[in-house]
């Protein structure tokens, strides 16, 4: 099936259920990669998934999937794979049953079915659980069943709500390397957390939500600078701190400069990160300062959507 | 969508591919409807005649209990009007259809289907094809049975001069193409009420009053009704109490095909509805 137009765009959406709001004048255009949405529970991450995906319906505005409406859904699913947030499943079926039956559903023959199921189950590492029924399953595998489930047809846009829920380390390791395949091949993966650091670490870009509101977009270290009433925070790991920071202190951008307590480093609060770079260097050098590490301390979602919220934006 | 658009959409429809999807869903559907819990009630609406018709093999009946309402024809066409058409096949189906898509909210898996690339009205027919197999295999077994077991005690040789060289087969035939003329309509009716209301059993209510009732109703009235049309094809008259207001019975070439038809604008019309479904697996 031919798809000229390979973007996601939100054209102006709003959704009210009654007089409450769940998402406002969202306008998006989301690029290939991994996309985390993020904000609290309740902010509209999951309206937006469901908006996207013709589980909701807007009360204003328009959504395209490659050209498509998310209401034309046979057309649609077969691009997209969804992994809801919710956690119940058919009952009395094994994990291979509920897959090869419901890709029987997308229309494929039974051959076809029975090997996409079994490359799935592959993919979530469940080949051992597959003759189980899904009710007998822990946490974290009916998690990955789902996942199997959304990928089994190989959809170009997979959309997970809050897929890394249940998983235990090894298993969340496993399936963000999924994404970042996924990704790689110019898939479009749009996933959403409230742990704002597990979001920070796999996303090529974030969307902030807030309130049902769209508070930023694009790529994490472009979103904070665009925030210059809030210092960039920068951690230096040196040997002279204290030298160091007499040296530093005196930069006009320079509004803050902390020792921190091991005497191993200094976390610099400034207005202007472009001249505090050149001219570190030369501060360093002046100082004989032996540097261990130069990092910023506050390009991250966390830090981020703290600035612009408030709030840890974890709940 | 218009209905010129429908009717366009139809006609550059994927055929070969609904068909596939049809399969693929009644395959889902048909399993819940036949083992699932929920089938339960409905074994027991379909097989209670059959059980207490078994009972009589061990327990006869005086002879004249059946002559007196006019040999064993009558009194299986009254099981049949009052007992299998009038509660048994309704109640079975109003508990398989207004589950097909309510069931599925409740259990919060309807978005399986929603997240397949499939037309909704895809679904609805193959999620109505489902029951209206369980529900005819279901009831026309039992009417089979029952029929069987209610002529058994007159033994072999009048059963076979009866059903096998007499009219007793086409009876049995007519009888069940009726009860799965029953779920067909019925059915459908129950389908887009379970669409429409959260709650299907005070719908379902009025319609079982409604259809009780017909018997007294005028003949313009009777024709709004599902039972006046079934019952107007079955095969072995019955006598009418005092009360009863009579009336035409509709003509087979009538009454079959209307029913079909109601049953299919009755699916349109849920189709049409499940294209602006939304999820809110909350609210349910």
């Amino acid at each position: 099936m031919e798809t000229p137009d390979r973007t996601i765009v939100f054209e102006n959406v709003s959704k009210f259920y009654g007089d409450v709001l769940g998402v406002n004048r969202v306008s998006l255009k989301i690029p290939p990669g991994i996309t985390g949405l993020v904000g609290p529970n309740g902010s509209g991450k999951t309206t937006l998934m469901n908006l996207m995906t013709g589980l909701l319906r807007p009360t204003r505005g328009q959504i395209r999937i490659f050209g498509l409406s998310p209401y034309d859904p046979e057309r649609l699913f077969t691009h997209v794979g969804y992994c809801t947030q919710y956690d119940s499943f058919p009952r009395g079926m094994t994990g291979f049953q509920f897959l090869r039956a419901f890709l029987r559903v997308h229309g494929f023959s039974g051959r076809q079915a029975h090997e996409m199921a079994w490359r799935a189950l592959e993919r979530v590492k469940l080949v051992d659980a597959a003759r189980r029924r899904v009710g007998g399953y822990s946490k974290g595998m009916r998690q990955r069943i789902k996942l199997a489930q959304a990928l089994c047809h190989e959809p170009d846009v997979l959309v997970l709500d809050e897929p890394l829920n249940g998983l235990d380390p090894m298993a969340r390791a496993e399936v963000i390397a999924l994404f970042r395949e996924f990704s790689s091949e110019g898939r479009f993966v749009i996933v959403s957390s409230h742990i704002l650091h597990e979001v920070d670490m796999i996303s090529d870009q974030v969307i902030l939500l807030s309130g049902g509101y769209v508070v930023a977009e694009g790529d994490i270290s472009e979103v904070r600078s665009e925030l210059p009433e809030h210092p960039i925070q920068v951690l230096i790991r040196c040997d002279r701190p204290s030298v160091l920071a007499s040296r530093l202190v005196e930069m006009d951008h320079v509004v803050e400069v902390k020792i921190q307590d091991d005497h191993q480093g200094l976390l610099i609060r400034t207005r202007d990160a472009e001249r505090f770079y050149k001219r570190l260097n030369q501060a360093v050098l002046e100082t004989e300062s032996r540097i261990e590490m130069v990092t910023p301390a506050d390009e991250d979602v966390l830090s981020v959507y703290q600035y612009l919220i408030g709030t840890e934006g974890s709940s | 969508m218009s209905l010129s658009g429908v009717v366009e959409s139809i006609r550059r429809g994927n055929w070969a591919l609904w068909r596939r999807q049809v399969v693929g869903i009644l395959a889902i559907e048909a399993k819940k409807n036949l083992i699932g819990r929920r089938a339960m009630f409905v074994y027991l609406l379909a097989f209670a005649p059959v059980f207490l018709l078994a009972l009589r093999l061990i327990v006869p009946v005086p002879k004249q209990a059946i002559d007196s309402i006019g040999g064993v024809s009558v009194m299986y066409a009254i099981i049949f009007r009052t007992f299998v058409l009038r509660l048994a096949v309704f109640f079975g189906c109003v508990g398989i259809f207004t589950r097909l898509i309510r069931g599925d909210m409740l259990e919060r898996i309807l978005h399986y289907y929603l997240l397949s690339p499939v037309r909704r009205e895809v679904l609805i027919t193959g999620k109505y094809l489902a029951g209206v197999l369980s529900t005819g295999l279901i009831f026309g077994v039992s009417t089979v049975l029952s029929y069987i077991l209610l002529q058994a005690p007159a033994g072999w040789v009048a059963f076979e001069e009866f059903v096998i060289k007499g009219p007793g087969f086409g009876h049995l035939v007519a009888y069940v193409g009726l009860v799965v003329l029953a779920c067909i309509c019925y059915g459908a009716v129950f389908l887009l009420i379970g669409l429409f209301f959260r709650n299907p059993i005070i719908p379902a209510a009025v319609i079982l009053g409604w259809e009780y009732i017909n018997f007294l109703l005028p003949p313009l009235l009777k024709k709004f009704s599902v039972i006046y049309y079934l019952e107007s094809l079955c095969p072995v008259p019955i006598p009418q109490g005092s009360i009863t207001i009579l009336a035409e019975p509709a003509p087979a070439w009538l009454a079959i095909p209307g029913l079909l038809l109601v049953s299919g604008l009755i699916l349109l019309i849920a189709g049409l509805k499940v294209r602006h479904m939304e999820i809110s697996y909350a609210e349910e």
